[in-house]
């Protein structure tokens, strides 16, 4: 926006009260109210997307009765006591629940996977092609086809209805996006400390551990972290696959939460930011490491 | 080991469509018996892919021209007498109709506006600090569970108290108003609303990385044959990620065949069955009218849509690639 000598023509009044060129400055007006306008819709979408999830924590302070009464107000005097009946009406376990298996799915996913990529890019295996077709081709399986027949295998093997239903099934599925994740990152290292420390009398387990390891840290921190994401947030197996209560993770605990719960809706929006906090954090802790690897696990 | 080609730019199933042309072993070294001890880096992580991914994929077959009680155990085959019922069953094709639509409408919102959202992002906010801002805060919702989402929206829809009535209410739309996921012409779409506030953000997240890494040189060039920044974002940004953007299309579409989790938590399906999908529909099928012969073969119809698709995005991703 440069145009701030012409004086002849007339045009638009500028907030500098300068008086535009029939030109330039109107193509600089134009300019002017294009960025605005662009400004305001990327302002307006920020609110769209913000002000639902401020509405659920506003909601949890909230009593029953002001819930449903008007959406907009604020809480006449905010109540922190719906997240202790949330948490006693089910969600502490549930939270207890989802640590626990979205724990133990990450230390499997990540370490079958690295081993499994280390295994495809560092060592020379028989049919390694045919393999890494096999696992990276899981990913072309969508899990609603598989349901049916697990419920049946797993009732056979005594796991249905158990925390390794959930884990053994997180891990397996994510198995196949992992190893790709990892190998694409190993492929690219240097593979001459390897050869050295092979020389140097070091075991393949020692160099994986000691060297390779290390070097991946980056995309490990990344698959850790959309592995949480997933596990966290996984509804389909962990719909079907648990049964009992005490069992249950959060996203279908919640649920449950919801359907009983009809008389404490505060409760209900407790339980929701309670689920939905822990990643909300880690988003923003590892944005880094996200970006990076839901960029590299759609296509470089 | 360079064994990297432009296929390890194609996202895993350009690896996997690599992989098959090549075919066969991997350099030939060491002795045969320490070759085949290697294989237990491998192991692991094949066998449970094999067992819980692609063994029940292939019993499923078996138990779509099954009848089937899981709870009584009870197996006998009836050949295609599932794939008949199901032609005839108004809901399938309900529940089909709904998935489709479901594709469409994600396809609008997080292929084609979040490109250009992402664009605009990219080109008109000049602060790199305010980008990333957006960026994430568009992201955020992606980050939260679908349970959470769907009852948070569940909340917003409510008749009483919601958050879209009230809304309508105070910019004098009143006449608008109703109880949008009981209503049976309104419920799919009220879902599928939610699913696109969920999702836009992170299909804009991968544009912006995809036009992140085109060379400011093009940009440059195109100013100086007096293309404005906001031209640049059709003659430049989007024809140059067009990969990014046919790859997302598919991305998007396959996960619209999938969906189970809002459905689930918003409606299970009512009212009158019209928000049904593949998934929920499957689902209630059998775990709820014990019909499993029965699901496992809209798992089937599941199936074959999502690998079409995906050997779409196979041959897709394996074409002749832009290279900067």
């Amino acid at each position: 926006m440069s145009a701030t000598t012409a004086t002849r023509a007339t045009g638009v009044a500028r907030a500098d009260g300068r008086r535009p060129s029939t030109t330039l400055d109107r193509r600089a007006f134009w300019h002017l109210i294009g960025r605005l306008l662009v400004l305001g819709a990327l302002i307006g979408l920020v609110i769209i997307v913000i002000y639902p999830m401020l509405w659920m924590g506003i909601g949890s302070l909230k009593t029953n009765t002001e819930i449903l009464s008007d959406p907009f107000a604020l809480p006449a005097s905010p109540d922190l006591s719906s997240y202790g009946r949330a948490i006693d009406r089910g969600v502490g376990v549930y939270f207890v629940n989802s640590v626990i298996v979205t724990g133990a799915s990450v230390v499997f996913t990540t370490l079958l996977s690295a081993w499994a990529a280390y295994g495809l890019t560092r060592v020379t295996i028989p049919f390694s092609r045919t393999i890494l077709m096999v696992i990276v081709g899981g990913l072309m399986l969508a899990p609603t086809v598989a349901v049916i027949p697990l419920v049946k295998l797993l009732q056979a093997w005594g796991i249905y209805d158990t925390y390794w239903a959930l884990i053994l099934l997180y891990t397996a599925f994510r198995v196949p996006f992992t190893t790709f994740l990892i190998r694409s990152y190993m492929i690219d290292l240097p593979s001459s400390v390897d050869e050295a420390a092979f020389i140097d009398g070091a075991s393949r387990a020692q160099i994986f551990w000691r060297i390779t390891m290390p070097m991946c840290k980056p995309i490990l921190v990344s698959a850790v972290v959309l592995q949480i994401l997933f596990a966290w947030n996984e509804f389909l197996f962990a719909l079907i696959f648990v049964g009992t209560e005490s069992l249950k993770t959060l996203p279908v605990g919640l649920a449950t939460l919801s359907s009983r719960a009809v008389t404490d809706y505060p409760a209900v929006f407790a339980g929701m930011t309670i689920a939905a906090v822990p990643m909300i954090v880690l988003f923003f802790l590892s944005q880094k490491y996200f970006v990076r690897g839901l960029a590299d696990g759609i296509g470089k | 080991m360079s064994e990297r080609t432009t296929a390890e730019h194609a996202g895993p199933l350009g690896l996997v469509r690599y992989a098959s042309r090549v075919g066969g072993q991997g350099p030939t070294a060491g002795r045969t018996g320490r070759r085949w001890r290697a294989l237990v880096w491998v192991i692991p992580g094949l066998a449970l892919v094999l067992v819980f991914v692609y063994y029940p994929l292939v019993l499923n077959f078996w138990y779509s021209a099954s009848k089937l009680n899981l709870f009584t155990g009870e197996l006998s085959f009836v050949g295609l007498d599932n794939y008949t019922r199901m032609a005839n069953d108004p809901v399938f094709w309900r529940s089909l109709v709904n998935n489709v639509l479901y594709a469409g409408i994600s396809v609008v919102f997080q292929v084609f506006f979040a490109l250009v959202l992402a664009a605009v992002i990219e080109s008109q906010v000049k602060s790199g600090r305010w980008r990333a801002a957006l960026r994430s805060i568009y992201f955020l919702p992606s980050a939260m569970s679908l349970t959470v989402t769907g009852l948070l929206f569940s909340f917003i829809y409510q008749p009483e108290g919601g958050l879209l009535n009230g809304i309508l209410d105070a910019v004098g739309l009143d006449h608008l108003q109703q109880a949008w996921l009981g209503n049976s012409s309104t419920a799919m779409l009220a879902i599928i609303a939610m699913s696109q506030w969920q999702g836009f953000g992170y299909s804009t997240l991968l544009f912006a990385v995809a036009i992140q890494r085109i060379p400011n040189e093009i940009y440059e060039a195109a100013s100086i044959d007096g293309v404005g920044p906001f031209r640049q974002i059709f003659t430049v940004t989007i024809p140059l990620i067009r990969e990014m953007t046919g790859l997302m299309m598919i991305v998007t579409m396959s996960g619209a065949f999938q969906v189970f989790n809002e459905v689930m938590v918003m409606t299970s399906g009512g009212p009158d069955n019209s928000t049904h999908v593949l998934g929920t529909w499957l689902y209630r099928s059998g775990f709820v009218k014990n019909d499993f012969g029965y699901a496992a073969a809209i798992a089937v119809v599941i199936f074959v849509i999502t690998l079409a698709l995906a050997i779409v995005q196979v041959r897709y991703t394996s074409r002749k690639r832009v290279v900067w």
